[in-house]
């Protein structure tokens, strides 16, 4: 069939994906655009070009707050995300056991399931249990839909993952303890690493989940909102392109660090099936 | 086979209780506030189906048509928007493949609020758009902000990834041998596409399709930010029944009535696919 494609057909889908992709950044680059504009109301061409709301942003108090108590309820939710999430990979892929295609459809259901009723849910639920909602029950419901997001993250790694390295390791003489620390982490660790950066940057842009469950709390989106349907303000543009800035950061940095990997790597061995990327 | 307690239920274990408690619970509370009588904050009261019958009779009915009818299409323009795409990324992009999944997967990584809101920036008057037909050539543009249109453009832009992932899987599952076979006995190119193509990768396309139709008929951003208050969708009503409405049962039986709908769909769905063959295969 490959030769059947037409040189034609091959081009038009090359260029509509460009397309798309182009299509993707339009409102990042429209918001990156807004964030650099003097006026106090956005007009577009833009002919006084400013940085002054970056001064002002990096210079209040509510802004850092509001990054703060974003970057806290991302760092936890990678963290305790990650760990559940490890456990559930090796239940969902690794082990054969009687419950696993049921636990395997009951693990995805919350990401088949709308974030806002979801957030509303559990504000029923924490009010119902006596518990003020603060950003920390913020944590527990940004988990309940990125744990089994993550799970599938690193699901996709276990299941390129030959069991037999680690029995070899066994019948050597290794510890249950030592084989998951020096063969089942290691050969885990690209498919942990991005479930990690999942974690963090879904939970540090999430809106619906914090929305109903942050309660006094405010995190970044969640402000950026309120701004939002309140009327203008060139911080909404300027806040906003910082945090995209740092996704992006974060996103690229963990890119390269896979490349560098795989490139030193390159030479020495044709590499078992670890590096295949997740791909998620 | 090893015996049920064994490692595979033990790593099992810890998502099952998170899940238990911050997930069935909440939502089988739901559930039961959805029976208790109007305006009351109490679970233990006789259960009643005043809500739904209320429900019925009001015209709720017109914020559900309008979530199907967005999400439908939401799904039917996004298949038609990444089934080329995802082909391209299945077959023919080789190693540009990757880059194409890192660039489709970065704006998820971004607020949906961020991105919705850059969309504003841009269909606005004297937003990007506007302004730069009247800059170039003195025209402006129609303005679609606000509108349905700008509701579906903001709901096919954010959930494309939703179905452009899963379309990508399902190709990818579809052996080039086996189209080859098909064309040596003479078969067309339509057919090879409707006969084999598309059966085989159907797991993919139809967890692309059903995803993002879940996920559409309960949005609530898109809407709001884009469509101002020309809609109300049903995710609009359930926040307001909660919040402003203070009717914490009206609201739990809207909840109820999306949940048993799009649970019954991803049971449907649970029940057609086989997740190891799907996400196993490389």
């Amino acid at each position: 069939m490959a030769g059947a494609h037409s040189t034609l057909a091959k081009r038009l889908i090359v260029l509509w994906t460009v397309a798309i992709i182009g299509f993707l950044y339009i409102p990042m680059v429209s918001v990156v655009l807004a964030s650099f504009s003097r006026k106090r109301y956005f007009s577009f061409p833009i002919n006084a070009w400013d940085t002054k709301w970056y001064e002002k942003a990096f210079q209040s108090l509510s802004v850092r707050e509001l990054l703060t108590t974003s970057l806290n309820v991302a760092v936890l939710v990678t963290i305790f995300s990650v760990f559940l999430a490890f456990l559930g990979a090796l239940a969902f892929a690794r082990y054969d056991w009687k419950g696993r295609k049921l636990f395997q459809k009951v693990v995805l259901l919350p990401i088949f399931f709308p974030q806002a009723v979801l957030g509303l849910a559990l504000l029923l639920w924490f009010s119902a249990l006596g518990i003020t909602t603060s950003w920390q029950t913020a944590v527990f419901a940004h988990m309940i839909w990125i744990v089994p997001i993550v799970t599938l993250i690193i699901s996709i790694q276990v299941y390129s993952f030959d069991p037999a390295l680690e029995e070899a390791a066994f019948d050597l003489g290794a510890s249950r303890w030592q084989v998951l620390r020096e063969v089942t982490l290691p050969i885990l660790s690209p498919g942990l690493v991005s479930g990690s950066v999942f974690a963090f940057l879904l939970s540090w842009g999430n809106f619906p989940l914090s929305l109903f469950t942050t309660g006094a709390d405010q995190t970044v989106p969640e402000w950026l909102y309120a701004k939002m349907v309140s009327g203008y303000t060139p911080m909404v543009p300027t806040l906003g392109s910082l945090t995209m800035g740092g996704a992006v950061l974060v996103v690229f940095g963990v890119y390269l660090m896979f490349m560098l990997r795989k490139w030193r790597r390159g030479g020495k061995d044709a590499g078992p099936a670890v590096e295949s990327e997740s791909g998620a | 086979m090893s015996k049920w307690w064994k490692p595979g239920f033990l790593t099992a274990l810890p998502v099952l209780l998170f899940l238990l408690v911050g997930f069935a619970g909440p939502l089988l509370m739901v559930l039961g506030y959805s029976l208790m009588p109007p305006k009351t904050f109490s679970l233990i009261q006789m259960p009643t189906l005043a809500n739904f019958i209320s429900i019925v009779k009001d015209s709720y009915y017109i914020s559900f048509n309008w979530s199907l009818t967005l999400a439908l299409t939401t799904v039917v323009l996004l298949l038609v928007i990444c089934y080329p795409i995802a082909y391209g990324m299945a077959k023919l992009f080789g190693k540009w493949a990757n880059l194409v999944t890192v660039l489709v997967a970065v704006p998820l990584l971004i607020s949906e609020n961020i991105r919705l809101f850059g969309w504003v920036l841009f269909l606005l008057k004297n937003g990007i758009l506007d302004g730069s037909l009247k800059f170039l050539f003195d025209a402006s543009a129609p303005s679609v902000l606000y509108s349905v249109p700008a509701i579906v453009l903001g709901l096919v832009y954010v959930y494309l990834p939703f179905m452009l992932f899963p379309l990508v899987i399902g190709l990818s599952m579809v052996p080039d041998t086996v189209k080859e076979a098909a064309s040596d006995l003479g078969a067309t190119r339509f057919q090879v596409f409707r006969e084999i193509e598309l059966p085989l990768a159907m797991p993919g396309v139809m967890i692309g399709c059903m995803l993002v139709f879940i996920l559409a008929l309960g949005s609530l951003a898109e809407s709001k930010i884009l469509g101002g208050q020309v809609v109300v969708m049903i995710a609009d009503d359930i926040e307001s029944a909660f919040t402003f409405a203070q009717n914490w049962p009206k609201g739990s039986a809207l909840s109820a009535l999306l949940i048993l709908f799009s649970g019954t769909l991803v049971f449907y769905l649970f029940k057609k696919i086989d997740l190891d063959r799907i996400l196993g295969r490389r």
